[in-house]
């Protein structure tokens, strides 16, 4: 709000040369935040490059087969990344019209009393740790799964798709009611002065208006599910293949990392391989927040 | 304003639908977690070192490994993460750097807390040396939760009236005199309401201690902060998952055990904010 000091202005010599320092500090403290998102891009291309001296990119990004361990080894993404798509759409599928429809039941309909008491439920949600929903997906929702569907086991897509649908709930709730408050209350009043009903206010002026925020915040929340971890380890079965169901068992790139590093040998091919696939998931996270950043950021100049 | 027709009650019968949908599963969680876990709870569970393969004995070193790992990281991200608030509120002005820093935080609080586990260990553990340690998974966890505390300190400082920084100035106060003297005390309780949230998040976490700091199974407490540590949430992993006949309430208790420590945390940030909101007098 200020520009940065300059040690040339009045006042004694000593304070004004630690002030010039203490200022510098903390410019750099500003910077070190890009220095840090370049830095772990720097280390998982540092650790994953090795591979393709060994491993064609080809094989690895169209590679239908995931076996580290057999000789020779076979590092194909293709299964991996078919597991994360399907528990991820299989997450969005259940928690988009949920989370929405929470949303403008928020910002819309509910009194303040109930919104005071449903947002804190929110927060909880967003705070249980993904080792907690992995824990209740494997011991209460597995079981209910494969009784359910007469499957050979409850540990499938499926599961983990509404284990991580809880997940992503809090992000597209907050966010998407944050877009819907967000919109003028002018174009309410003027909707209802033209004697629409409130929901025809909702669905037809409200919701379009806000709609490039709720965007923002599906995509946030597909971010959360794509990269979440522990919870599909547990509930997902972990078997690296290509899903024709989603009552199959599916692994995803990111339970395949977090089971497999701790066998892998240091700087060996499969090491690499892991940081590849740890490479390729920061690149799809950095693209989905990216774009939902700028969709954001416009949705917020144009709300003014 | 009633709904009118049949379409309207139906699509509100939905929105109150979602809600339902929304919260029960939420208390149904809570109520299998204490009423299938509150018969693990005793003293001993809480302050004995585990015994006979993690099926008896207590959790104790796991409670301290993930206590100490939060002070740690807290004591890392927190000054780091004030600092690069203060920047961005107080002399970073509107400009495109600013924007870029927005960015790269937005980005850094997406990155997968996995990822955030394979950087530390290629940076921190095998370039850096530092090894499978409590010091590697602090390191780790501060980067991670760095964006909530920025994200909440760059409100808490902005919040801060305008005026406050005049009258300082006007008084001859140099620019950092007045932050440190007036803008950063009124800030404070919002400052620390994103450290609690960090704190919450931080205890939660196990993808980025995986192979960074936690160990397997390791009855004692960590003489260093280059020793590994053990971590209520990675010590549930392993009971769930990798050790056969682990009795369920042992199970079920670690669970209780671990929401009850994150929640306490999160009600105490939501309480401190709602008492900053009540208390503000400008």
């Amino acid at each position: 709000m200020f520009p940065l000091n300059n040690p040339t202005q009045k006042g004694r010599r000593s304070e004004r040369w630690s002030e010039w320092a203490i200022e510098r500090i903390i410019l750099a403290s500003g910077l070190l935040t890009i220095v840090f998102i370049l830095l772990i891009f720097t280390f998982l291309l540092k650790d994953s490059l090795p591979l393709f001296k060994v491993y064609p990119l080809k094989a690895f990004l169209t590679g239908r087969d995931w076996y580290p361990i057999s000789d020779p080894a076979r590092f194909g993404l293709v299964p991996l990344l078919a597991g994360s798509l399907a528990v991820t759409l299989g997450s969005v599928i259940i928690a988009v019209p949920l989370g929405v429809a929470a949303a403008i039941y928020l910002a819309e309909v509910a009194r303040p009393s109930i919104r005071e008491s449903v947002k804190p439920v929110v927060e909880m949600l967003a705070a249980i740790p993904s080792v907690v929903f992995g824990f209740i997906g494997l011991l209460i929702l597995a079981p209910y799964i494969k009784s359910l569907f007469d499957l050979p086991t409850g540990l499938t897509a499926l599961t983990g798709s509404i284990m991580l649908a809880f997940m992503a709930l809090p992000t597209i709730i907050s966010i998407s009611e944050d877009a819907i408050s967000a919109v003028p209350r002018e174009y309410r009043e003027a909707s209802l002065a033209l004697g629409a009903t409130q929901w025809q206010t909702i669905s037809r002026v409200m919701v379009p208006a806000a709609l490039s925020g709720i965007t923002a915040a599906v995509m946030l929340g597909i971010g959360r599910v794509i990269g979440e971890t522990m919870t599909v380890l547990m509930v997902t079965g972990n078997a690296a293949l290509i899903p024709h169901s989603i009552t199959q068992p599916v692994r995803t790139m990111t339970a395949t990392i977090a089971a497999e590093m701790g066998e892998a040998v240091q700087y060996s091919e499969h090491y690499f391989a892991l940081f590849s696939i740890g490479a390729v998931l920061f690149v799809i996270t950095f693209a989905i927040n990216f774009t939902a950043d700028i969709v954001l950021h416009r949705f917020r100049r144009v709300g003014r | 304003m009633r709904p009118r027709g049949i379409g309207e009650w139906l699509a509100y019968g939905l929105l109150y639908l979602s809600i339902v949908l929304v919260t029960l599963p939420v208390a149904a969680v809570l109520f299998i977690l204490v009423s299938r876990g509150y018969s693990a709870i005793s003293w001993e569970f809480l302050t004995a070192m585990p015994r006979m393969g993690m099926r008896a004995g207590g959790i104790f070193p796991a409670i301290m490994g993930t206590l100490l790992l939060v002070l740690g990281t807290v004591a890392i991200a927190l000054p780091l993460g004030v600092m690069a608030a203060i920047y961005l509120s107080e002399y970073a002005g509107r400009g495109r750097l600013n924007r870029l820093i927005h960015l790269a935080i937005v980005n850094l609080a997406g990155v997968p807390s996995v990822v955030y586990g394979l950087f530390g260990l290629g940076a921190f553990v095998l370039f850096l040396k530092i090894g499978v340690s409590l010091l590697a998974g602090c390191l780790t966890l501060a980067l991670m939760i760095l964006p909530v505390i920025i994200t909440a300190s760059e409100e808490a400082l902005q919040a801060v009236p305008q005026s406050f920084r005049e009258a300082s100035l006007a008084l001859g106060a140099t620019r950092w005199k007045t932050i440190w003297n007036v803008v950063l005390p009124s800030a404070l309780p919002g400052i620390l309401t994103g450290a609690i949230l960090g704190v919450g998040r931080a205890a939660g976490e196990t993808a980025p201690i995986l192979f960074t700091a936690a160990a397997f199974f390791l009855p004692r407490l960590p003489k260093s902060i280059f020793d590994q540590v053990m971590a209520l949430p990675y010590h549930l992993y392993i009971i769930a998952t990798q050790v056969p006949n682990i009795p369920q309430n042992v199970q079920y208790g670690t669970a209780l055990v671990l929401v009850a420590l994150v929640l306490l945390v999160n009600a105490s940030a939501i309480i401190l904010r709602s008492y900053i909101r009540r208390r503000r007098s400008w």
